[in-house]
């Protein structure tokens, strides 16, 4: 490795430092898993601890989408374009079995994983996830960026 | 009772058979007949259903000693706030001629659950203003609460909203 790998590889990692405490969070909360959610992000789990105490409405505005409940076909083509029009870089965490396979919703109108739609980085699995869980699925995301190489 | 027994009186024939199960009254109309009970249950001062609680369908295909009967029976719950009963009519329709006549001018909020019956059973609403496909998508083939609807049948995803 030469002088310039040097450099590069301890500017990716950071730039990787810094996003991973800088998480703007896009809540897709569709069903259930919002309460979870919801209790993960309130003062007694506080997911401010890792940075991303701080959801953004607007997909513009954000890192990483959380899709939260059940996706069902008819909501499915609005959560696709939810994901396009994110900025680079961007993560998408499947929060709940429902996002992560379908369920237990094995019918004619789920969505059978929302992986068959956009890429995923984390699943957190659970019906719903306790907020442990959650946190656990956000730490591993936080490994997968700091890891990441960047593009330049 | 004496609501059954004031609309047998009235219809004859239209009201094929009707149930009291504990205070729980039905009434099976013939498909012809049913606007005009429908109607009169609503403006009869005695009955004063002014309100449709439910619209509904059922798929009888593969229902223990009912394979050969008409295959839907389309279910109506009506409630009177006023006299504070209930009464709940029936409709038998066969497969290849499931239609009903729509409700909508009566009680308004027939149009979504009979586009919801639509929907799901592919049970038709003569005279229905706008006979769209309510939860489903217009791309979906199929009724998928009809009992001959493959449960593992799945359709193939919807590109993005234009």
């Amino acid at each position: 490795m030469g002088v310039g790998g040097f450099f590069t590889s301890k500017l990716d990692e950071a730039i990787g430092w810094a996003r991973k405490y800088s998480i703007f969070q896009y809540p897709f909360v569709t069903a259930c898993c919002g309460m979870e959610y919801m209790a993960t992000a309130c003062s007694h789990y506080d997911i401010d601890r890792f940075g991303a105490g701080l959801p953004r409405f607007s997909p513009r505005q954000a890192d990483v989408l959380f899709v939260v409940g059940t996706i069902s076909h008819k909501m499915a083509p609005v959560l696709k374009r939810i994901y396009d029009q994110m900025t680079e870089p961007k993560w998408v965490v499947a929060f709940g079995v429902c996002t992560c396979t379908g369920g237990f919703y094995a019918n004619y109108a789920t969505v059978q994983g929302i992986d068959t739609i956009i890429p995923v980085d984390v699943y957190i699995p659970g019906c719903p996830p306790r907020p442990e869980s959650v946190i656990d699925g956000l730490m591993k995301l936080q490994d997968k960026i700091t890891a990441q190489v960047q593009r330049y | 009772m004496p609501i059954l027994d004031e609309l047998r009186r009235r219809f004859g024939d239209a009201i094929v058979e009707t149930d009291d199960h504990r205070g729980d009254l039905t009434a099976v109309v013939a498909r012809d007949g049913v606007l005009g009970v429908l109607a009169h249950c609503r403006d009869e001062a005695a009955l004063a259903f002014e309100v449709l609680m439910d619209l509904t369908a059922v798929d009888y295909q593969k229902f223990p000693g009912r394979e050969d009967g008409p295959r839907f029976e389309v279910v109506y719950h009506l409630y009177s706030i006023a006299r504070n009963h209930r009464l709940r009519l029936k409709v038998r329709v066969d497969e290849d001629d499931a239609s009903v006549p729509s409700a909508v001018a009566l009680w308004p909020i027939a149009d979504w659950l009979e586009r919801e019956v639509w929907d799901m059973f592919g049970v038709r609403f003569e005279g229905h203003p706008d006979l769209r496909r309510l939860l489903l998508y217009e791309e979906f083939v199929g009724h998928p609460l009809r009992k001959d609807y493959p449960i593992n049948r799945r359709q193939p995803l919807i590109g993005p909203a234009t």
